[in-house]
């Protein structure tokens, strides 16, 4: 096929319409540019104004010690405490439950699906993953509801299943695409000579995966796992539903909790614009803000290590 | 040695190979599963409800009865909306990205940005919507609000595939356009965009499963629990599927399982068909490519 160019248009035209055309083209090119860098002015845009709802608490007398570090969470008290520890200590224990389970799962069939599948199962393999990450994280959050909370309760003998157990397992199947897709370009990534030498000398599929491709594709591996946590610690709907909703520091995996995420998506339709209640959730926002920035700058570091090797 | 084939060492090696390729195949299934489970069980309790009379009537006493259609109607809204925004701004961006910028450091953080900008929790863009578009410039809880904090969040799945498509238009059918005196501009309005729009199509169904699910940006934005009429214009508040889902599982007490069941179905059953587009359009490109 050859490119469709209507020569005719382009040469062949009067000095004044050359000129309103070349003018029309400045314009469309400005347009072009100011969308190339939204990306940047939203980043910032968003940084901006949650910090801007969040700075009058921030910089007027909250005591940023004991919101990190205390367990009392009394926002609506006649003595309010914002205490975030425990809130904190909820997404640290969600997310962490929830890569253990997403990490062997997620690099595993990263493996499978790079290395040991091809044709039509892989290509199948690869639109399943896909599905599972376009079901909406509510609709993840109602499965936790509906579906984990009874099987919880029956095999572990506890009163209630919605605790860090539930939520955790939902996490991890809404982490694991993204760490099946990075971790399979990863994987891709290696040179096929690396292979070819390996299995030259005799070595199993096993053998070359294990000695050769996870080592050399080792960072980014690492890059999956961080852009799942970077998920892990941000959802906010299935967690909210499903991990119990209390603000506890939690002793066990079937202890019910409240995350960060999950406090701001609870009590914001609940507080007075303007009030410290309402600003203390924007320092929890521009918190989480800074968290997630920091993961997904490591990752993307990490992966542009690797290409440029 | 003995001889290759039945040497203990190589036996050992087969057999390790064997465990290997069961273990990781075991953890494959193990994600697939839960997936076809799910939708399994969502089509089994949830197709009982889905009738002509429960997709297209209002809800009625308090949620606990009736249809789901003003929901709909609004998911429609919110999606059209924020596509309208969403998709000149990503088409664009790639656009510059793929055609006009360079390997510069500039470039560098415009990628940097478009990489956190889909890293940025849901909940963060909730409260930048709430801080933004709500307050500040004033647009009060409307679809306008909700859908321009639908568009931002989605605008990564948009740059990153429109890209993609632009990036597999190969480089002579840009010289070829250039030797003819066309400008910059003429090339990529002329050539890379007629050859790359089935590209930049799929990307843009993608935004519109993406923007269809959220929830969490369009609580305080836009979305309400029960508005009693249909929005008229984009200053109104309206109701969303997703949106549904959450206040009626969570919310509201007694609500008959068909109600909750039939409503999260229909946000599947719409996801997953608009996905299920895109990925049968993305087959048919490579299909037809022709270079």
């Amino acid at each position: 096929m050859s490119p469709d160019v209507k020569s005719d248009r382009l040469v062949g035209r009067s000095p004044a319409r050359e000129r309103l055309h070349r003018a029309g083209e400045l314009v469309i090119e400005t347009v072009i540019r100011i969308c190339g860098v939204s990306a940047v002015i939203f980043v910032f845009g968003i940084f901006y104004f949650v910090f801007r709802e969040a700075a009058p608490l921030l910089f007027g007398g909250l005591d940023i010690g004991q919101l990190l570090t205390s367990e009392a969470w009394y926002p609506d008290s006649s003595n309010p405490r914002y205490g975030a520890f425990a809130l904190i200590a909820g997404t640290l224990s969600v997310t962490l439950l929830a890569m253990l389970i997403a990490m062997p799962l997620g690099i595993g069939a990263a493996i499978f699906v790079s290395e040991f599948s091809r044709g039509r199962t892989r290509e199948i393999l690869k639109i399943v993953i896909e599905l599972l990450a376009a079901i909406p994280s509510v609709v993840w959050g109602f499965i936790g509801l509906v579906i984990l909370n009874p099987i919880i309760i029956d095999i572990f003998d506890t009163p209630i299943g919605l605790n860090i157990l539930n939520g955790a397992i939902l996490l991890a199947l809404m982490s694991v695409p993204i760490m099946v897709s990075i971790g399979e370009d990863a994987l891709k990534a290696v040179p096929d000579s690396y292979r070819e030498a390996a299995e030259a000398m005799g070595a199993t599929r096993w053998q070359v995966t294990w000695r050769v491709l996870l080592p050399a594709a080792r960072n980014g591996l690492l890059a999956a796992v961080l852009l799942g946590v970077g998920r892990a610690v941000g959802e906010t709907m299935a967690v909210l539903m499903a991990t119990g909703h209390s603000v506890n520091v939690p002793d066990s995996p079937l202890d019910s909790v409240r995350t960060i995420t999950a406090t701001i998506a609870a009590e914001l339709g609940e507080t007075a614009q303007g009030s410290d209640h309402y600003r203390v959730l924007f320092v929890l926002g521009s918190l989480l803000f800074l968290i997630t920035f920091l993961v997904n700058l490591t990752a993307d570091l990490v992966i542009r290590g690797i290409r440029k090797r | 040695m003995g001889s290759f084939a039945t040497s203990k060492e190589a036996r050992r090696r087969h057999q390790t190979q064997q465990v290997a390729f069961a273990v990781l195949a075991g953890m494959t299934v193990l994600l697939i599963l839960p997936v076809l489970a799910i939708l399994g069980l969502l089509i089994w309790r949830g197709a009982p409800a889905l009738s002509i009379e429960f997709l297209f009537s209002d809800p009625v006493r308090g949620m606990t009865a009736g249809g789901i259609w003003p929901a709909i109607v609004g998911t429609m809204w919110l999606v059209g909306v924020s596509l309208a925004i969403a998709a000149p701004i990503g088409v664009l961006a790639a656009v510059y990205l793929n055609e006009y910028a360079g390997d510069t450091w500039a470039t560098r953080i415009i990628h940097l940005a478009i990489v956190n900008l889909a890293g940025v929790p849901s909940i963060v863009h909730a409260l930048f919507g709430v801080g933004a578009f709500v307050l500040f410039f004033q647009f009060g809880t409307s679809i306008l609000s909700a859908s321009l904090t639908l568009a931002i969040m989605t605008l990564p799945v948009i740059i990153a595939s429109t890209k993609e498509a632009l990036s597999a238009v190969p480089m002579p059918f840009r010289e070829a356009c250039w030797n003819v005196g066309a400008s910059r501009w003429q090339t990529i309005w002329h050539v890379v965009l007629p050859n790359s729009i089935a590209g930049i199509l799929t990307g843009v169904i993608l935004q519109v499963s993406r923007a269809a699910g959220e929830t969490a940006p369009i609580l305080f934005t836009g979305a309400a629990v029960f508005v009693p009429f249909l929005p008229q214009s984009v200053n109104d508040q309206c109701m969303a599927l997703s949106m549904h889902l959450f206040t009626v599982s969570t919310q509201v007490q007694n609500v008959p399982q068909v109600i909750t069941y039939g409503t999260a179905l229909t946000l599947v059953l719409l996801v997953v068909m608009v996905n299920g587009l895109s990925i049968v359009f993305r087959s048919r490109i490579r299909r037809r490519r022709k270079w």
